[in-house]
């Protein structure tokens, strides 16, 4: 215990009588951090979309508008029954209204459904038929429209006007998304590998620059660890404050500019991005880390003494 | 503490000291300090040390002499590890320490307190600190330190300057600082590379009387000086090296063997052509 308070003390101390490379380390955790607090958000962000589109995406059976409660109800058990199927939905015709005029509303669009003259209702009801997976999507389709007789597709069910799906829709927008994805990820990499580094070299710096003490604590019996605990402990101090100043930057850049903006943009709404308090904690958790080993690991080099 | 008391021996008194005991045949304990046939070449194929064999007993007190880049220094740093010997076996007390891992080196540190020639002060630490920073290494407990620390600067008359930093010392100050923090936790073996090097005679003096006052502890004493008068006065062990060599090695020994002071003071006379008393 003893030991903990002396190695705490000791790496306070180094600080306080350099601050300089302690303020170098600081600037850098803080940018890094910075980096990731920004990266992570926007990763989860792209790929929480490309995960909605293809919930969205399946086919849609339209039916005649003359078709009986029976009869749908008699096609949505047919349709259950389809392997592959994973889920039916029935929108009825005013359901479909509603739809779109929520959908209108949301754009912030004229609605055009008060136009519609009297109580009538163009949208035919409709099968949300959702495949368990995208792939398997052309198989449901030929379940529901098997080939007939004269080779032409013949629907299971007569009430069926047309099966339509979003297949190619949703190749490309798997295959934006994917790309999208892919480049930020290279980005983020990249750019972490860069702050890590510049990390390193500074606190390589801020080592070298104390090399001569060093070995002179070697010569006079210290232990490498005893030697390189408050150099940790400076790591992990300029680590903390370095993320802290990166997560109140987040903090401020997220209250001014990204939530006043995620009513608007949907892109940018968070509700599948993680949430602030565990990207604080992990962000911290990683500078510290990061410049507290880094710390060590230069350390070593001196330490052949 | 009794510690102006020592004088008599400047003056040489205690003559009849025993034979280092290698010299005899009989021997219990390994050595304290041990070279078989060490050999230094340094990195440019200068040769510091040249198959130098000697043995240091436990408890004895050793003048190591030579001229300026004889190898002095490169042998200090043999014993403590800092540099490998090229060839040959440096043994601390029967252990060859070539075969210490890199982790046990600072345990073999511990046990002996070095001045070095350089004084390898910690610069960012005060006074105070560089002595304790000794005991701490050793995991010593605070109030162990409370009063090792000031004990140590007390002996060396550096009482009064425990805030300072080593670059707010003088020379003969961060000499002594050395000192102190060589000694403080008393180990078995002290090495110390010119203590006095910096130092006027009266505080020549007083580490000298320091260092006997510690050998007669127990601690066994390596001193490297170019002091003649010290050398002379204290009649101990001396160690003579040249050219990386041992060229002498003498029980109650003067600097140099060849003349006395006298001798010596009267060949400076002649070769300066005074005739003045005082030299
Ligand atoms: N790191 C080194 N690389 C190359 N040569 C060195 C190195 N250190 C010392 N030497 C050489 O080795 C020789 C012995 O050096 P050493 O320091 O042991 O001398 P010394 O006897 O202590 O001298 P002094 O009395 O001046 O302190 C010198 O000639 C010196 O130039
Ligand atoms: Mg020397």
């Amino acid at each position: 215990m003893g030991r903990v308070i002396f190695f705490i003390r000791e790496g306070a101390r180094a600080l306080r009588r350099s601050a300089a490379p302690g303020i170098a380390s600081i600037v850098t955790v803080a940018v890094t951090v910075l980096l990731l607090g920004v990266l992570i958000p926007v990763l989860q962000t792209t790929s929480g979309k490309a995960d909605e589109v293809r919930e969205q995406v399946g086919l849609r059976v339209f039916l005649f508008d003359d078709a009986s409660p029976e009869e749908i109800n008699t096609l949505q058990t047919q349709i259950q029954e389809i392997r592959n199927v994973e889920s039916v939905e029935f929108v009825s015709k005013a359901q479909a209204l509603k739809i779109l005029r929520d959908r209108l509303d949301a754009e912030n669009k004229e609605d055009l459904t008060e136009q519609l003259p009297g109580a009538s209702n163009p949208l035919p009801a409709s099968f949300n038929v959702k495949p368990d997976d995208l792939d398997n999507m052309e198989a449901v389709r030929s379940a529901l429209t098997p080939p007939g007789a004269d080779g032409k597709p013949a629907p299971i069910s007569p009430i069926i006007d047309e099966v339509a799906d979003s297949r190619d829709e949703a190749t490309s927008i798997r295959t934006v998304t994917g790309a999208v994805k892919w480049f930020l990820l290279v980005i983020a990499a990249l750019l972490l590998a860069a702050s890590l580094l510049l990390v390193g070299n500074t606190i390589r710096l801020s080592i070298y620059a104390r090399r001569r003490e060093v070995e002179v604590m070697r010569l006079v019996g210290a232990t490498n660890w005893f030697i390189r605990w408050p150099f940790m402990v400076e790591g992990l101090i300029c680590g903390f404050i370095g993320g802290a100043i990166a997560v109140a930057v987040l903090f401020l850049g997220k209250e001014a500019v990204v939530d006043p903006l995620a009513d608007s943009i949907n892109l940018i709404r968070g509700e599948d991005t993680i949430a602030f308090a565990t990207l604080i904690a992990i962000l911290l958790g990683v500078a510290m880390a990061v410049s507290a080993v880094g710390s060590g690991l230069t350390l070593r080099r001196f330490l052949r003494v | 503490m009794a510690r102006y008391q020592t004088s008599g021996i400047l003056r040489g008194r205690e003559r009849g000291q025993r034979r280092p005991e290698h010299l005899t045949e009989r021997r219990s304990k390994p050595p304290i300090v041990e070279l078989r046939q060490a050999s230094k070449v340094y990195a440019g194929g200068h040769v510091a040390l040249e198959r130098v064999s000697l043995r240091v007993d436990r408890g004895e007190f050793v003048f190591l002499v030579g001229p300026t880049g004889c190898g002095k220094s490169t042998l200090i740093k043999l014993l403590i590890r800092e540099l490998e010997p090229t060839e040959g076996e440096v043994l601390i007390a029967g252990k060859d320490i070539a075969t210490l891992s890199n982790d046990r080196i600072p345990y073999l540190r511990r046990r002996i307190g070095t001045v070095f020639q350089d004084f390898k002060l910690l610069p960012s630490r005060t006074v105070y600190d560089n002595v304790a920073y000794a005991l701490q290494v050793i995991g010593a407990a605070r109030s162990e330190i409370r009063t090792k620390v000031p004990d140590a600067l007390r002996l060396v008359g550096l009482a009064d300057k425990t805030k300072n930093y080593p670059d707010q010392l003088s020379g003969g100050e961060q000499q002594r600082l050395s000192v102190a923090r060589a000694f403080v936790n008393h180990p078995p073996l002290l090495l110390a590379d010119e203590p006095t090097g910096n130092l006027d005679p009266a505080t020549s003096v007083g580490i000298m009387q320091t260092l006997y006052r510690i050998n007669k502890t127990g601690t066994t004493v390596v001193v490297v000086t170019h002091d003649r008068e010290m050398v002379d006065k204290m009649r101990r062990r001396v160690i003579g090296l040249d050219a990386g060599r041992v060229v002498r090695d003498q029980a109650a020994g003067l600097y140099s063997d060849e003349e006395s002071t006298r001798e010596f003071a009267a060949r400076l006379r002649d070769e300066l052509g005074v005739e003045d008393e005082r030299y």
